[in-house]
């Protein structure tokens, strides 16, 4: 079809130079505007996020594997999955010993292999997060050979773990310091809260398709 | 579709005398605009960012043939293919030619309006293959074989009731209840099995970014997620115009999308794809496509007038506050986009031969202008539009398709009244007089008098009221 690609090409290039059109200039100022102050920002993440059913743990660096085994023991959750190649996948496997022990189940093989298992018995998946963004309330997850897309996805319950270390003002802020222009993943994320629709009569209902619940694990600093 | 022309006239007649219709559309459009308006309590805010947005689109349409080829570069060397169509025929055509490799069986779709316009699934399922829309309004809408009344909201015809009648009908097993969480939960049963086995995925694309090969996708459902996410195989289809210049312009896009379709902060999920899985990676498809289409926008984008059409971030805001739409539902258009964007994207695109009534269906009471998230002069292109149905020759498809003797001759007549006082003065003193008694069932003034009654005209004219009053004629 490169036929198409060219007299499409052309045809664009020769009528835009025909008209050529002047832009404005993009003035991101009322993006860089929005600030919050730093011991806002976490206050108002949790109170968009909550608005749409987001759940909440606090937990320090130390203590959040024990946190987590309590609330998954607390909501009768049987089953984890978590990415055994990261650094909290390793810390969450070794706060073992002190609290009751769910079902740890590592993502260490190709989604096929574990297509079914994913889709019908695991109930709760692990993640990391690169941070989250005050002005919407939303997680940023960068999912990696590590730590997978589906993680986040398919498990009824997703949890996610944020540091109170990286949290931003608005999307524009985050993708400009950590620099994502240069090295976007395969996919990148932004997380708002479980999945929902109101395509019933505006009906706002939780858990369509992706995860029914998500709970943030803050690991304050 | 296809075939006879779509009769708006009728159609909306129909729309208007069904108040079960009427009054799922005036509840779910009343909702959304207040919704909307909720999301946008600080003026200075609004305009500043909209100012931006319409920025970033015109920026992005001022380069469109450059960055569709720096899209496609960095496409590539992410792994993404790249595929161009002309046509919606050779948009078809390379989708099933991708899935005849994939030897697929089936396909789940997240939303896509330019599937739509491709009439893809009618395509896919005389080819054998089975195809499943998953977005929860898409999937009502496709089990009731009908088509999207909404851009945003495909399902926002039908209330619960009407449903529930259709799961039971439909989906074995299904229970007869009206309730939203045990239908939606009906349906998360149902596709998470197709997800589970789809060959392929298929998508929309809120925005393609040219600087690093990224496809923007936006949704709450996680349907978007699983259909690019799951399956081996995914296939992107964007109109060309989608494409932005760089990642930075994502985040004013993404803050006014959802604000003004929904009147949500941000969707659940914001979605960037730059690649298959690479390797090493446990998930995501093997193989990405992302198919351009141009179907018409390429002779939308010659006129630097109509251009402006091209900017249209598909929020859907503009059927949410348009008068029109709000009555005579979203069916009535028998288009894929309905409401303002529609009645002037849809000519430009099918010609104003089979849609010249579309312009029309407008009281250009420039609601729609004044919500637009990247400010399109919707009703000026309306008026433009109307003025090329009667033009032969001009710059849209089938421009002249409705002009008509009679109607010209009555413009040239009215002209000509106009440009001479005393043929205006004639002519208004003869209405005057004699205007009360000519019968509202005359030709030309029934289309007026037989929905609106026929005014009456006073007894004298304003020029002799003003004369009377001592003021001079010039
Ligand atoms: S024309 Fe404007 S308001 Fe309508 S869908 Fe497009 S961006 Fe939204």
């Amino acid at each position: 079809m490169s036929d198409a690609r060219n007299s499409i090409l052309t045809r664009l290039r020769a009528t835009r130079d025909a008209h050529p059109p002047t832009p404005p200039a993009s003035d991101f100022a009322p993006i860089e505007a929005k600030q919050w102050a730093a011991e806002e920002r976490l206050p108002r993440i949790r109170r968009l996020m909550e608005a749409v059913h987001t759940e909440f743990l606090d937990a320090t660096k130390a203590d959040w594997p024990q946190v987590l085994r309590e609330f998954l023991a607390r909501e009768g959750v049987g089953s984890l999955l978590y990415a055994p190649g990261t650094e909290a996948g390793k810390q969450l496997v070794e706060g073992g010993e002190r609290g009751p022990i769910p079902t740890l189940i590592p993502y260490d093989r190709p989604l096929e292999d574990l297509k079914p298992q994913l889709f019908e018995t695991i109930e709760a998946g692990l993640t990391t997060t690169r941070g989250a963004i005050a002005e919407t309330g939303s997680l940023i997850l960068w999912p990696t050979a590590e730590e997978p897309r589906t993680l986040s996805l398919i498990p009824h319950i997703h949890i996610a773990l944020l540091r109170t270390d990286a949290l931003y003002d608005t999307f524009l802020q985050a993708m400009r310091e950590q620099g994502w222009a240069q090295a976007m993943p395969t996919n990148a994320l932004l997380v708002s809260g479980p999945s929902k629709t109101a395509d019933i009569e505006q009906t706002l209902a939780y858990g369509v398709h992706g995860p029914k619940r998500l709970v943030v694990l803050v690991i304050h600093q | 579709m296809d075939g006879n022309a779509p009769d708006f006239a009728a159609a909306s007649r129909a729309a208007l005398a069904d108040p079960q219709l009427r009054g799922n559309f005036r509840r779910a459009m009343d909702g959304l605009m207040t919704k909307r308006a909720a999301q946008f309590p600080d003026a200075g805010e609004w305009h500043g960012v909209r100012a931006l947005a319409a920025a970033v689109r015109l920026r992005a349409l001022s380069k469109l043939p450059e960055l569709l080829e720096t899209l496609e570069e960095n496409c590539t060397r992410n792994g993404i293919t790249v595929h161009w169509a002309a046509t919606t025929e050779e948009a078809n055509a390379i989708a099933l030619d991708i899935l005849h490799k994939a030897n697929a069986k089936l396909v789940v779709k997240g939303k896509s309006m330019v599937t739509e316009e491709m009439h893809l699934n009618a395509v896919l399922e005389k080819d054998g293959i089975e195809v499943l829309e998953s977005d929860l309004g898409e999937y009502i809408v496709q089990l009731d074989g009908t088509m999207p009344a909404h851009i945003i909201m495909p399902a926002i015809h039908l209330n619960t009731k009407q449903i529930a009648h259709l799961f039971k009908r439909k989906i074995k097993d299904a229970e007869s209840r009206e309730d939203a969480a045990y239908l939606t939960d009906l349906a998360r049963r149902v596709l998470r099995a197709k997800f589970q086995a789809a060959d392929v995925g298929m998508s929309g694309v809120n925005a393609a970014v040219a600087e690093t090969g990224t496809l923007c996708l936006i949704e709450n459902e996680g349907n978007g997620r699983m259909c690019t996410t799951v399956p081996p195989v995914h296939i992107a289809f964007m109109g060309l115009e989608k494409v932005v210049e760089k990642l930075e312009d994502v985040p004013p896009v993404i803050s006014l999308l959802p604000r003004s379709a929904t009147g949500q902060p941000i969707t659940t999920y914001v979605n960037m794809i730059s690649g298959p899985r690479k390797d090493g990676e446990k998930d995501g498809p093997r193989e990405v496509h992302l198919v351009i289409l141009d179907n018409g926008r390429s002779s939308i984008y010659a006129d630097p007038e109509l251009r402006d059409t091209l900017r249209c971030i598909r929020c859907g805001a503009c059927m949410n506050h348009c008068p029109v739409y709000t009555k005579v539902g979203g069916h009535a258009y028998e288009a894929p986009y309905p409401g303002p964007i529609g009645k002037i994207l849809v000519p430009q695109i099918e010609g104003l031969e089979k849609r010249g009534a579309m312009p029309h269906a407008c009281t250009m009471c420039n609601a729609c202008v004044e919500i637009c998230p990247v400010k399109i002069p919707i009703v000026e292109i309306m008026g433009r539009l109307r003025v090329e149905a009667v033009k032969p020759g001009g710059a849209v498809k089938d421009g002249g398709a409705k002009a008509s003797r009679k109607e010209s001759m009555v413009w040239s007549g009215w002209a000509a009244m106009n440009a001479s006082p005393t043929a205006y003065r004639l002519a208004t003193m003869a209405m005057s007089r004699l205007g009360n008694a000519a019968p509202s069932s005359l030709p030309m003034l029934k289309e007026w008098t037989n929905v609106r009654t026929k005014p009456r005209f006073a007894g004298r004219t304003l020029h002799d009221l003003a004369r009377a009053k001592g003021i001079p004629d010039v």
